[in-house]
């Protein structure tokens, strides 16, 4: 079944306006879970209250502070706020475009895919994503969305297009930045050794391989009380590695070539 | 706090397994939040609490308060803290590194958070010798580890002979194309195609230039208070309370980068106290004015009072998202627009 939309936007690049449809690519699997109170295992509900009465402040009284210095706050009114926020827009602004690999992974955040929005938005979607394709590039975008700002990379893959939010200049440290361990000169067999290991352990990322047990053992926990059973446990077991460098390389060398292509095979 | 206290404990201290071979590491947050935060005052100025109320109006303590999952019918099941004590993942020391692939082909569609690992061992052989050897064959390792009570699937990079985590989106975390019903796609116009592909080719840039990324949101919002600050309208210095005085603001109180930075260089963090909240540390000579002088009066019953409850300490040190889920198990509300100090603090409240 289709996805509802969640924004509606146009994507601006140069001339060219390509009315866009924003959906949600993430799926929310989380068990959720309520605060109720004990007595009556009904919610309970969150109220702001006065530390020093204790009692709870009604909700059109409570302010925004923005603590200047401690202690000290400016109290921002709906009106200040409202001033605050950008304007409302509806265009997705294309400012430039950068190789396909220029974006490192710690900027990326959450991950839309875009929709042709109506039939005469078709084409130039298509057209879109085909040039992205051809070029190599993604498309660095501004948008202004629920009265927030946004930045965001435009992808295209196989002919459809995806908007990955990005995280706010300042918010990732830059390995660039960071000065690399240093030691003593890595030995050329350990290191041809540790390649040949990475070589032998290579392989294509399959995310279906992966399962988050956690949360499903979570889900089945729920599910298990909910229909009055008394839940089960499962339970993970943890590893041993060693740490004399030569041997384990060779050893684990070994263990590949031989334990790798059954693995790959079955 | 003593002086000692300076380092934050590692986000995750543990071991990169790369066939027998074994990395120990520590691993803290590459990302930070850098949002202004609000907070919730009275007309007064008054940083205000979050307290929890029953349907009759009647304050609920935290004691008196349970956890429910709804199921279908509008009943809830309630699941104690031990019982999801007993399902959270065996504590395991190990990301496993069973499979190392294409660095450049894991789709930004996963990426969730990013951390360094910086090496926790008496040598730094065995991490350089992975990161050496990663970034020359441009792969990444794969694994699932247990972080927290939690599982994640986590890709490991090395850049710059520095080891990376990311941690990734579970497959059925993200959806396709046909998952949300984009059409299936045709081949467009050549001419159209020609026209975009020149735009493109206008607007080329060799790389990403961090001040596109600016928080347009929170410079507007500052230079609105700012202005209120200087014109001396609506500031307030309310009276300190020994319960609402607490907090510092400042997205970052203790210099993360500076932290990873000293371990890369192997002047490893000594092995902090148990428990310690890390967030509040304040080194001398450092930051000075903007951690807040921490009230004696804060009440030292937000630790006692949750003994034995499990959404305990250093929230500080958990991610926005994790603070953000943690928010809404505790169905605290507005917390979709909150900074990451502002779910802090209403956690805190809420406990």
């Amino acid at each position: 079944m289709a996805a509802r939309a969640i924004w509606k936007g146009v994507l601006r690049v140069g001339e060219t306006e390509v009315p866009v449809k924003l959906y949600s690519a993430v799926e929310d699997r989380k068990v959720h879970f309520r605060l109720l109170d004990a007595k009556d295992e009904k919610p309970v509900e969150q109220r702001m209250v006065h530390p020093a009465t204790g009692e709870p402040v009604e909700k059109d009284e409570v302010r925004k502070g923005w603590e200047a210095e401690p202690g000290v706050f400016v109290v921002l009114g709906d009106e200040d706020l409202a001033q605050a926020q950008p304007e409302a827009s509806r265009a997705v602004e294309l400012t430039r475009f950068v190789p396909a690999e220029a974006i490192d992974p710690p900027w990326y955040e959450r991950p839309y895919w875009l929709g042709p929005d109506g039939d005469d938005a078709r084409e130039p979607y298509l057209a879109l994503a085909a040039a992205l394709e051809r070029e190599g590039r993604q498309g660095v975008a501004r948008w202004t969305m629920r009265k927030k700002r946004y930045a965001g990379a435009l992808h295209a893959r196989n002919g459809r297009l995806m908007l990955v939010t990005l995280r706010n200049a300042g918010e990732v440290i830059s390995a660039a930045d960071l000065p690399a361990p240093r030691g003593r000169q890595l030995a050329e067999r350990e290191l041809a050794m540790a390649r040949q290991l990475v070589e032998a352990l290579e392989d294509d990322f399959r995310p279906e391989d992966y399962r988050d047990e956690h949360r499903e053992r979570v889900a089945e926990l729920v599910a298990a009380k909910a229909a009055g059973k008394a839940p089960k446990v499962r339970k993970m077991r943890p590893k041993k590695p060693s740490d004399d460098l030569d041997r384990a390389l060779a050893a684990s060398l070994e263990k590949a070539r031989g334990g790798g292509r059954q693995r790959r095979a079955g | 706090m003593p002086a000692e206290a300076a380092a934050p404990r590692p986000f995750w201290s543990g071991t990169i397994s790369f066939g027998l071979v074994a990395v120990p590491v520590d691993l803290y947050p590459a990302n930070r939040s850098g949002r202004v935060a609000l907070r919730m005052v009275a007309p007064d100025g008054t940083p205000l609490s979050r307290r929890y109320f029953s349907h009759r109006g009647e304050e609920v303590s935290w004691e008196e308060i349970v956890r429910g999952a709804e199921v279908d019918d509008g009943r809830f099941v309630t699941v104690s803290d031990e019982e999801l004590d007993v399902l959270a993942p065996e504590k395991s020391r190990d990301i496993d590194l069973t499979r190392f692939v294409d660095a450049a082909a894991i789709d930004p569609l996963y990426f969730q958070r990013a951390y360094y690992l910086t090496p926790a061992g008496d040598t730094t052989k065995a991490y350089r010798l992975l990161a050496a050897v990663m970034e020359d064959t441009g792969r990444a390792g794969i694994a699932t580890f247990v972080m927290r009570g939690k599982e994640y699937l986590v890709a490991i990079f090395a850049e710059n002979g520095i080891l990376r985590a990311a941690t990734l989106r579970f497959a059925d975390e993200v959806r396709s194309a046909q998952d949300v019903g984009l059409p299936e796609p045709e081949t467009p116009p050549k001419k159209a195609v020609d026209r975009l592909a020149r735009a493109i080719r206008a607007a080329a840039r060799p790389a990403l230039d961090e001040r596109e990324l600016e928080d347009e949101d929170s410079r507007r919002l500052l230079a609105v208070a700012r202005e209120k600050l200087e014109a001396g309208e609506d500031v307030l210095a309310p009276p300190v309370l020994p319960d609402g005085g607490e907090e510092s603001e400042g997205a970052e109180v203790v210099d993360l980068m500076e932290v990873i930075k000293r371990n890369l260089r192997g002047r490893a963090t000594p092995p902090a106290p148990a428990r310690r909240p890390a967030r509040r540390t304040e080194r001398p000579g450092r930051k000075k004015g903007s951690a807040r002088p921490k009230s004696a009066a804060k009440p030292a019953a937000s630790g006692t009072q949750r003994a034995g409850r499990r959404a305990v300490p250093d929230l500080a040190e958990l991610s926005k998202e994790e603070l953000y889920e943690r928010a809404r198990r505790a169905d605290v509300p507005g917390r979709s627009g909150m900074s990451k100090q502002e779910l802090i603090r209403a956690l805190k409240r809420s406990a």
